[in-house]
This record gives C-alpha cells, sequence and structure tokens, in this order.
C-alpha cells in the first residue's frame, strides 16, 4: 500500500502570476490586523487581547509549535510527509527529562534532539529504503514512541529525587533576556489604554521582554532554514526532490541522500520542539505534548510550506493557547475577531470571484458574531478547539491557494522514472 | 480467489510472522539492556493466558478493536486514510450514552431500545467523519488533517457535553462525571465464560456481524467492486465509470457509522455510562490493525485478539517490576516492520514472477547457462 491518497477533488492550481509581492505588503496586513484587533480590543474592552502579559504567554506557547511546523516543512519540503512529528516531539521531551535534571537544560535540549533525530531517522529508514507509506510509518512512530518513554520513564524517574513514575525530576531553565530600558517605556505607553498605540507597545513589550534564550534559537532557526532552503544550492537540491525527485535525479542529484537529510533534519527539529516543551514547563511529563505536533503540522499547511507562514501560523496557535489561560473576557473577544476575519476573508474571495466561498465564508462570519453579540462568555472546554477550528477553516476556504510540494507522499525509488 | 499454492500461502504469511519475530527480538533487547530477562517476562505474559479471565477479557478488547479496525479498513480499501475513527467513536459512544440513558427511553421495549442506541452512534459516526468527506470532496482537503483536527475538535466537544449543567451527572462516591447510567432494559447482557469472573461482551456477535457484512460487502456487491476499484486504480475506476466522489464519500460515511459502533460493547455490555475515564485511543489502534490483518475480515479478527491478548497479559508485568509499556513498544514496532515486511515481500515475489516469465518465455537465462 503505497499511495498519497486519492486525488479527487483537488483541483490544480493555476499558478498565480508570481510578482513578488514587497514586504511592505505584508507589513501593511500586519498593520491592519493590528488595527482590527485594538479596535476589538476597545470595543469590548477586554484589555487581554493585547497586554505585554498575553503575548509573552502566546510567544512561549508559539514556539513548540512553531518548531513542530518547521520540523515539518523540512521534511515535506523533500516531499515525505511526516505524521510523526508528535512522537518524535515525545522523545524530545524525554531526552530534555533525562539529561537535563542531572546535566542542566543546555545538555537536555542537545539529547532532545538527538533523540528527535533517531524518530526521524527510523522515519527516513522506513519511508524512503523501504518506501513504506508516509501516512503508516508516522502513525506507529507515534504511536511507539509514549510507550517507549513511558517505560523508560518508569524504570529512570520513579527513584530519581523528585520524579514519579510519569514525570522527571525537575529541570532548570535557561536565562531569560531583555532588551534593555524598553522594557519600563514600553510598559508605561501600555498602561495609557491608548487606541492603536497602547496595543502596539504591549505587542511589543510582550515580545522583548524576559525572552527565553531558547525562543531565540528558535527565531535563529527559522532565519538559518529560510536561507539554507532558498538561498543555498543545497536547499534546491532538497527541494527538487519534493518537486520531481526523477528530474533531480536526471541531474546528478542523490535524492536518497536529501531525503535522509531532511527528514532527519525534521526529527531534529521536532526533539527540539518536544525538549523546548519540557524544559519551559521545568520537567518531562507524559502527555506533555498534547497534540502540538499536530497543531505544528497544521501551522505548516495553514502557512503554505514557508517557514514565514509557519511562524505566522504558530503564533496564531499560540494566541488562541494563551488565551485560554486569560480569562472568558478575552476569549469571549476572540469570537468577534474571528468573525471580523472571515468577513475579511470573504471580500477577498469575492474580488477574487468565488462566490461560492465567500458567501460561505460570510455565513460562518456573521453567524461567530451574531454568538458575540448573544452571549457572554464561551465555554472554556469549546475554546480548545479553537485552533482547530480555525485551522479546518483556513483549509477549507483557502485550499486552492496552498502550493503543495507536488511530489509529496509519493515512493521515490532511483531508476524508476518514466 | 485464484488457486491456493503453497508459496503464496508461505509468502502471505512471511510477512506478519517475521514482523512479529522482529518485534521480539527487539522488545527483548530492549528488556536485556535494562536489566529484565526477557524470557521470564514472557513466560510471566503466557502463564497469564492460562487464566480464563485473561481469555475473557482479552476477546472483550479484541471485540472493541475488531470494530475499529474493519472502520478504518473500510478506508483503506480505497486509500482513504480515516485518522478520525478516534473522535468519531467517543463522540458517538458519548452521545449515544446520554440517549440510552435518557429518562424516556425506560419505558420502550429493550430490543428498540438497543437498535436505537446503536442507530444513534452510527448515525452521530457518520456524521462526523462525513464532515471530512464532504470537505475532500468539494474542497479537496485533506482527509488526513481533516480528521486530525475533527479528532480535537470532538475530545472539546466532548469535554463541553460532558458536564454537569449538559449531559453529566456526577458518578455516585466518586469525583469522577458521566452520562446518566443506563437501566437494565438498555444494557446488552454478557455471554458466562468459565471460569471467569467477568463475562464477554454480548456485542461480540455485533462484532462478528459488522464482520460478514463487511466481507460480503468488499467481495459481493457492486459499491465493494467499485472501493476495491478506486483503491487500485483511480484513473481506471473513473474511466470504467465510477464516481470518484461519491464513493469517497460513501466509504467516509460508511467509515464513520462502523467506526460510531466501537465504543458500544464496553457501553452496553460493562460501564452502562459514558464517564471521563472513557477508553480513548482506540480508533489507532484499529489503525495498526487494520494494517496487520491487512484489511482482511479474518485476518483483522487474529490481529485484533493478538492486541487484546498483549494488552490484557501485560497486566501481570508491574507485579514483577517491569513497565507494562514494553508492551506498546512491541505494538509500535509490529505496525511498522510489518508494513515493511509486507513491502518486502511484495518486492521479493514482482522478482519471483519475473523470474518465472522469463522462464517461460525463455529469454532470460538460469546461471548455469550464464556459466556454461
Amino acid at each position: 500500500m503505497t499511495a498519497s491518497g486519492l486525488a479527487v477533488g483537488v483541483q490544480d492550481t493555476v499558478a498565480p502570476s508570481r510578482r513578488r509581492r514587497s514586504p511592505m505588503i505584508y507589513f501593511a496586513l500586519a498593520v491592519a490586523a493590528l488595527v482590527v484587533v485594538s479596535l476589538v480590543r476597545v470595543l469590548t474592552g477586554a484589555g487581554n487581547l493585547t497586554s505585554s502579559g498575553t503575548v509573552a504567554a502566546a510567544l512561549t506557547a508559539a514556539v513548540p509549535i512553531a518548531l513542530a511546523g518547521l520540523a515539518g516543512l523540512w521534511s515535506e519540503r523533500a516531499g515525505v510527509i511526516n505524521i510523526g512529528l508528535e512522537g518524535m516531539m515525545v522523545l524530545g521531551t524525554f531526552g530534555a527529562g533525562l539529561f537535563g535534571y542531572q546535566y542542566g537544560p543546555w545538555v537536555g535540549i542537545v539529547a532532545g534532539v538527538a533523540l528527535g533525530a533517531v524518530g526521524g531517522l527510523i522515519h527516513a529508514v522506513a519511508t524512503v529504503t523501504f518506501g513504506v507509506d508516509h501516512i503508516i510509518s508516522g502513525v506507529a512512530i507515534t504511536l511507539a514512541a509514549p510507550g517507549l518513554t513511558l517505560f523508560l520513564a518508569k524504570l529512570y524517574f520513579t527513584d530519581a529525587p523528585g520524579g514519579g513514575q510519569k514525570q522527571s525530576p525537575p529541570i532548570e531553565d535557561v536565562p531569560h533576556v531583555s532588551i534593555p530600558g524598553l522594557s519600563t517605556l514600553l510598559g508605561d505607553i501600555e498602561q495609557l489604554q491608548w487606541f492603536f498605540v497602547s496595543d502596539l507597545a504591549g505587542l511589543l513589550r510582550g515580545l522583548t521582554t524576559d525572552v527565553s534564550l531558547l525562543t531565540v534559537v528558535a527565531l535563529v532557526l527559522f532565519v538559518a532554514t529560510a536561507y539554507a532552503l532558498w538561498r543555498t544550492a543545497f536547499g534546491l537540491r532538497l527541494r527538487s526532490c519534493g518537486e520531481a525527485p526523477f528530474a533531480a535525479e536526471s541531474l546528478g542529484v542523490n535524492v536518497y541522500k536529501y531525503k535522509y537529510a531532511a527528514i532527519t533534519m525534521s526529527g531534529a527539529l521536532a526533539g527540539l520542539g518536544g525538549a523546548i516543551l519540557a524544559v519551559a514547563s521545568s520537567q518531562f511529563r507524559d502527555g506533555q505534548t498534547g497534540g502540538r505536533g499536530y497543531i505544528g503540522l497544521a501551522s505548516m499547511i495553514f502557512g503554505n510550506w514557508r517557514p514565514g507562514g509557519v511562524a505566522a501560523g504558530a503564533g496564531l496557535f499560540g494566541y488562541t493557547d494563551a488565551m485560554q489561560l486569560r480569562g472568558e473576557g478575552a476569549v469571549h473577544a476572540l469570537l468577534l475577531l474571528l468573525g471580523i476575519a472571515l468577513l475579511v476573508l470573504a471580500v477577498v474571495q469575492l474580488r477574487g470571484k468565488r462566490y461560492a466561498v465567500a458567501s460561505v465564508a460570510t455565513v460562518i462570519g456573521v453567524l461567530f458574531i451574531v454568538w458575540f453579540a448573544l452571549s457572554d462568555q464561551v465555554p472554556p472546554e469549546l475554546v480548545s478547539a479553537a485552533p482547530y477550528v480555525v485551522t479546518l477553516l483556513v483549509l477549507s476556504l483557502a485550499a486552492q491557494r496552498l502550493r503543495v510540494p507536488k511530489w509529496i507522499g509519493r515512493t521515490y525509488r532511483r531508476g524508476e522514472g518514466g | 480467489m485464484g488457486r491456493i499454492s503453497l508459496r503464496s500461502v508461505g509468502l502471505g504469511l512471511a510477512a506478519p510472522v517475521g514482523a512479529l519475530v522482529f518485534a521480539l527480538l527487539v522488545c527483548g533487547v530492549i528488556l536485556s539492556i535494562t536489566g529484565h530477562p526477557p524470557f521470564s517476562v514472557a513466560e510471566d505474559m503466557i502463564g497469564s493466558l492460562e487464566r480464563p479471565r485473561t481469555i475473557a477479557n482479552s476477546l472483550n478488547s479484541a471485540t472493541t478493536y475488531y470494530l475499529s479496525a474493519v472502520a478504518v479498513a473500510i478506508g483503506f480499501k480505497m486509500r482513504l486514510f480515516n485518522i478520525g475513527v478516534d473522535g468519531q467513536y467517543r463522540l458517538a459512544a458519548m452521545l449515544a450514552a446520554a440517549l440510552a440513558g435518557a429518562s424516556f427511553m425506560e419505558s420502550l421495549p429493550s430490543v428498540v431500545r438497543i437498535l436505537l442506541t446503536i442507530l444513534a452512534a452510527m448515525l452521530v459516526g457518520a456524521v462526523w467523519s462525513g464532515i471530512a468527506g464532504f470537505l475532500k470532496v468539494t474542497r479537496g482537503v485533506s482527509e488526513v488533517i481533516s480528521t486530525i483536527m475533527l479528532n480535537a475538535i470532538a475530545t472539546a466537544l466532548v469535554a463541553f457535553l460532558l458536564n454537569p449543567d449538559r449531559l453529566a451527572v456526577t458518578v455516585a462516591g466518586s469525583n469522577n462525571i458521566g452520562t446518566a447510567p443506563i437501566t437494565e432494559g438498555g444494557q446488552v447482557p454478557g455471554i458466562p465464560y468459565s471460569g471467569s469472573s467477568s463475562d464477554v461482551y454480548g456485542l461480540v456477535a455485533l462484532a462478528a456481524v459488522v464482520g460478514v457484512a463487511y466481507w460480503f460487502m468488499l467481495n459481493r456487491t457492486r459499491f465493494g467492486f467499485d472501493l476495491k476499484a478506486t483503491g487500485e486504480s483511480e484513473s481506471a475506476a473513473v474511466a470504467s465509470g465510477v464516481n470518484v466522489k461519491k464513493m469517497v464519500l460513501a466509504s467516509m460515511l460508511l467509515s464513520g457509522a462502523v467506526a460510531g459502533l466501537v465504543g458500544l460493547p464496553q457501553l452496553l455490555g460493562d460501564s452502562h455510562s459514558y464517564a471521563l475515564d472513557f477508553p480513548a485511543g482506540l480508533g489507532f489502534t484499529g489503525i495498526a490493525i487494520a494494517l496487520l490483518g491487512r484489511n482482511h475480515p479474518i485476518g483483522m479478527a487474529f490481529a485484533a485478539f493478538l492486541w487484546g491478548a498483549l494488552d490484557q497479559t501485560s497486566n501481570v508485568l508491574d507485579l514483577s517490576g517491569v513497565p507494562k509499556e514494553i508492551v506498546v513498544i512491541m505494538q509500535g514496532v509490529i505496525v511498522l516492520s510489518v508494513v515493511i515486511a509486507y513491502e518486502l515481500v511484495r518486492r521479493y515475489k514482482l522478482r519471483l514472477e519475473q523470474r518465472d516469465v522469463g522462464r517461460a518465455l525463455g529469454t532470460t537465462k538460469t546461471p548455469e547457462e550464464v556459466q556454461g
């Protein structure tokens, strides 16, 4: 069973005329988004929407998801679906737990990365060498990893000081840094509650104050990935393996080697995401990843297989994650925000003459706004579904604009090109 | 079915047996490294299998796993990955439990009550998987991603509904909450197993019926033929007049309907209420079993029993200080190695066939001829 699923329903995208959009467009979009958010804040009085505390919490929550998404990006750009991200993250949390409490957080991080890479390597052996279906191999890894880690946890953590059957002894955190001087200044502006200005100050303060060094590492990795995959010969070859491996082969690229490198890197990044999760919550716990590998995968799709998009998607998920901890008022305001976002999407789709999609988006958007108007709060249980609902909406309303690597999920064997 | 030769049977069995042996080896090595003698562990597990209670419980687990595997297999047969069986059965079991426990059901005859519960569960499962099917055929959204999202949404939805303000009540004598307990008329009585304190679920019959229906659907109906044809080659199926969109939707709905049944044997036979401790993750077990049993109705039955027996016998391990998760490791290794083994066997078979054809046509030379 070596399949990439059915092609039914998938419409080949007409390659959009790629005049390269200037970065200013994205900047303008970000500003517009912030204006909308601060408008919602003023309207609903939910100050938590843009407070620096929320932003900082969102950043912390986003980093593991972003790294999982980046891990997925490496693998899928080389044409291999990696649904085993969750399992590789679990391995990462365990590595950080086992070595982190004995030798300090940095050794723990390295161990987590190494264990994740081993998980990636197993996925590579199964999918590349043996041509096993990518989904099946990923599911098997996600199945086995929690079993393995719990088995080892029971053996090594039960009698350790401060540990238990399902958790490691505490791990120290890594140092946090702030940009000196900026914090108090921005804090003062944030207190003023001015429209937009205070929101911007809250956002910047959250991003520059008390930031874990691990977040900085993650940021560096995003930039490095963008550079390595899009600005080097190595990256071009790696992406060609995900688009047209036989063409790459005919040009002398060793496709197996590149796929192995990409998937191992993918595992290492997922392991890092897991390790950061463990260090940030000061210990390894069974079931700690809680589906973040899958959300990472979703943020990668959301981000259209590009590093900047992955970061944006992860930021969004991190934000809803942080919202859950920030009281019901903020969560309630999210409904209005979601409704407005859908209406904006409807207008965009309308301009592209996709009337069916636009009308569906309008209906759902209006429903959210009505829900907002008619209720005082959102049941907290439902909030945890928000990232998934958003992903489903994005996928179903904007799926046609996504550009999937051409050879994704298919088996490649050397010399079998037609 | 064509003629059955010794070679084809041997090759068919080679993969699962090889994978099992490999998984045993891996677990043996892990046990040895961590300082547990593998043979005494195996002895403990096999020893516990001699107790009737273990067999009865294994059968019960296998019943649940089998239903889950059939749900997955319906999708697999046409290359659809219904990763969402997990969310489908949890939502279905929860809502069916709420219906079966509702007070207005009390007045109905027992058979009607049970049938209504079963139908409700199938309907909920089908609706939940239908969303993924609908998005696939209308918007081309990969069912893998959409069902993963739907799993998470189902988790939130169940948590939302399983609240004392809504469908749940507090379970007496604990801080657990669950749906209102199903009274005797709505329960399915168990089948006593001699020597065992726990009964075999009555709904083991349901699993058998589903298995036979699955076999019949695949091999004796046009729908099943189209299903397999689409799985073998989508373009060929389209050329022969199969409406693939309709097939995708139909098989997703069918898969979801069977997924809805997964929680019922336990619900109606043992726990009688959907509480916080209702088993989760059975959908993923179903994937593993469907793979091990190659989507074959009988193969999956064996695989389901193997899985159930592994789970149940692992309970003795905690007594001897071996973490029972060694069994989970073993299951994961089995899944991965069995698909690798199938692939290796497929390649080997291809080579054998090429050689046979070559020999029949006289176009390839045997090594002796080359040397001579």
